[in-house]
């Protein structure tokens, strides 16, 4: 316990933690939506466009890599959930494509033009997130720290809409509510939150902190507000003692991370059969 | 002047129609059922009603009073649904969103219009419970309230008894009348004919050839004539 107060001086730490905590909320939030509706996959794709723009960022030489990283795919989350939208499998299809062409052009580009010296160093920890959620600057995380509560105000504010058009959205059309313009809302919101994780698991591993909290806590409630609000706890608690493990025993903070969702999501999963049973 | 006059509609997808020549008129609280063979564009016709899809050609005019926005809808089930977890109260009160829709959060007014519509339905005491929990019966009345909550005109029923057992589905026709009677013109599409015959005012028969009228026309035409015989040879 001592070790880690010791560790709390450290800003990096203290970083570290702000950030994680408040980027497994957002990815929480959002999560269960992308479960109901089917679109789990898309994190992944998504993630895996962000590792290729990033990889061309780092061709380029850029300081600030959010600047080239966020729009492109932004318009890559646009993109998906059009064509995603009502043929079902051309929309699958859209998001393999995407995701393996993105994660091999962006593995190339780094063979070709890196200058690092160690380049399978810099792969691995774009891919798994090994350091990077140490390394962030002050301006890093107030960007975060924006952008997150950005995320949490919208989801609030059109939590209810969220709700319709994910149980139904042909409903939700003929009543007269906009849904083109909030499955667009969602894409922006999920290509952010993706970006903003890329620091925090690595492109490879986002998928788990947006899928975990939300299936972990469908096993245990059964109104969409209660499934919410204890992922969100879950996903905080989750990454809170993640991170804390990855400090005190040295061991990469995205795997391990994952690691205690997919424990969380097992303890769920046996809490809600003997629920059942009982 | 009617709810709804449709005049030589043709509905599809992509531009290729499924079903041309449509007429037909609803006045309010009239009792529509729109029959026909599988495969025959009910549910396509449904959906340019609903403008969720645009006509092929023709036109869906509304009248009096009437938007398509306030029409109510009581779709087909889909997967997305059946592991759904929400519970009831959440459904019934999504439907109050057309009204206001600039509002992010319920007013007391939709909660107790919610609360009135659940008691119409008979679902008071499922308030709480979670929708895919439910029977199949339970969980069309959840969807009958929430379309209520949308609009009091005109309801559209998309195959409201598929998959129900025939008890329930009684309950289900009867509750549909009594909606009718209160003032809620109806609108159902159905492939059970000798049901649409003993309910319904008006009937829409699509298919290879299509037909529009009243009831008692309807069992008089050739077409209708043709059903009822054979069904109740069987």
């Amino acid at each position: 316990m001592d070790k880690f107060i010791m560790y709390l001086e450290y800003p990096f730490v203290r970083y570290a933690l702000i950030v994680g905590v408040l980027i497994a909320l957002c990815a929480s939030l959002l999560g269960v939506t992308l479960v109901l509706k089917r679109f789990s996959f898309i994190g992944d794709g998504l993630s895996h466009v962000a590792f290729g723009v990033m990889a061309i960022a780092t061709v380029l030489n850029l300081t600030n890599k959010m600047i080239l990283i966020l729009p492109l795919t932004v318009l890559s989350a646009v993109l998906l959930l059009r064509t995603g939208q009502n043929t079902r499998i051309q929309g699958d299809a859209a998001i393999a494509m995407i995701s393996v062409g993105a994660l091999a052009f962006g593995y190339l580009l780094m063979h070709l033009f890196s200058t690092s010296a160690n380049l399978s160093g810099d792969v691995c920890s774009t891919l798994f997130g090994s350091t990077s959620i140490l390394t962030l600057t002050l301006r890093e995380v107030v960007l975060c720290i924006v952008l997150s509560v950005v995320v949490i105000a919208v989801f609030i504010v059109y939590y209810n809409k969220i709700f319709s058009v994910t149980f139904d959205e042909n409903f939700s059309k003929a009543i007269g509510v906009n849904t083109d313009f909030y499955n667009l809302m969602i894409a922006v919101i999920i290509a952010v939150i993706i970006v903003l994780a890329m620091n925090l698991v690595g492109s490879l591993l986002i998928s788990a902190l947006v899928i975990f909290p939300a299936l972990s806590a469908m096993r245990l409630f059964k109104s969409f507000k209660s499934v919410i609000i204890c992922s969100a706890c879950i996903s905080v608690v989750c990454a809170l003692v993640g991170m804390i493990i990855s400090i005190m025993a040295g061991t990469p903070v995205g795997s391990t991370i994952v690691a205690v969702d997919v424990a969380g999501f097992a303890i769920c999963a046996l809490v809600g059969k003997i629920a059942e049973r009982g | 002047m009617s709810l709804i006059a449709v005049k030589d509609l043709s509905v599809g997808y992509d531009g290729i129609a499924v079903e041309t020549n449509i007429n037909f008129k609803v006045d309010a609280g009239n009792y529509l059922c729109i029959v026909g063979e599988n495969g025959s564009g009910k549910t396509t016709l449904m959906k340019t009603l609903l403008e969720l899809q645009p006509p092929v050609s023709g036109e869906v005019i509304y009248g009096d009073g009437l938007t398509a926005n306030e029409i109510g809808y009581l779709p087909q089930q889909t997967i997305v649904q059946r592991d759904f977890p929400a519970s009831v109260t959440e459904i019934v009160l999504s439907g109050c969103q057309s009204r206001g829709s600039f509002r992010p959060f319920y007013s007391r007014d939709d909660r107790q219009r919610a609360a009135l519509n659940m008691e119409r339905m008979g679902i008071t005491d499922l308030g709480k419970r979670c929708y895919r929990e439910l029977s199949g019966g339970q969980q069309q009345r959840v969807l009958l309230a929430r379309a209520l909550c949308a609009t009091e005109k005109l309801l559209l029923l998309d195959e409201p008894v598929s998959g129900l057992d025939p008890k329930v589905t009684m309950e289900m026709y009867d509750l549909i009348r009594k909606l009718n009677t209160e003032g809620v013109t109806i609108i159902m599409i159905s492939h059970d004919i000798t049901a649409a015959v003993r309910y319904a005012s008006h009937i829409l028969h699509i298919g290879s050839e299509i037909f529009f009228g009243t009831r008692e026309e309807y069992l008089h035409s050739g077409i209708g004539g043709e059903f009822i015989n054979r069904e109740e040879e069987q």
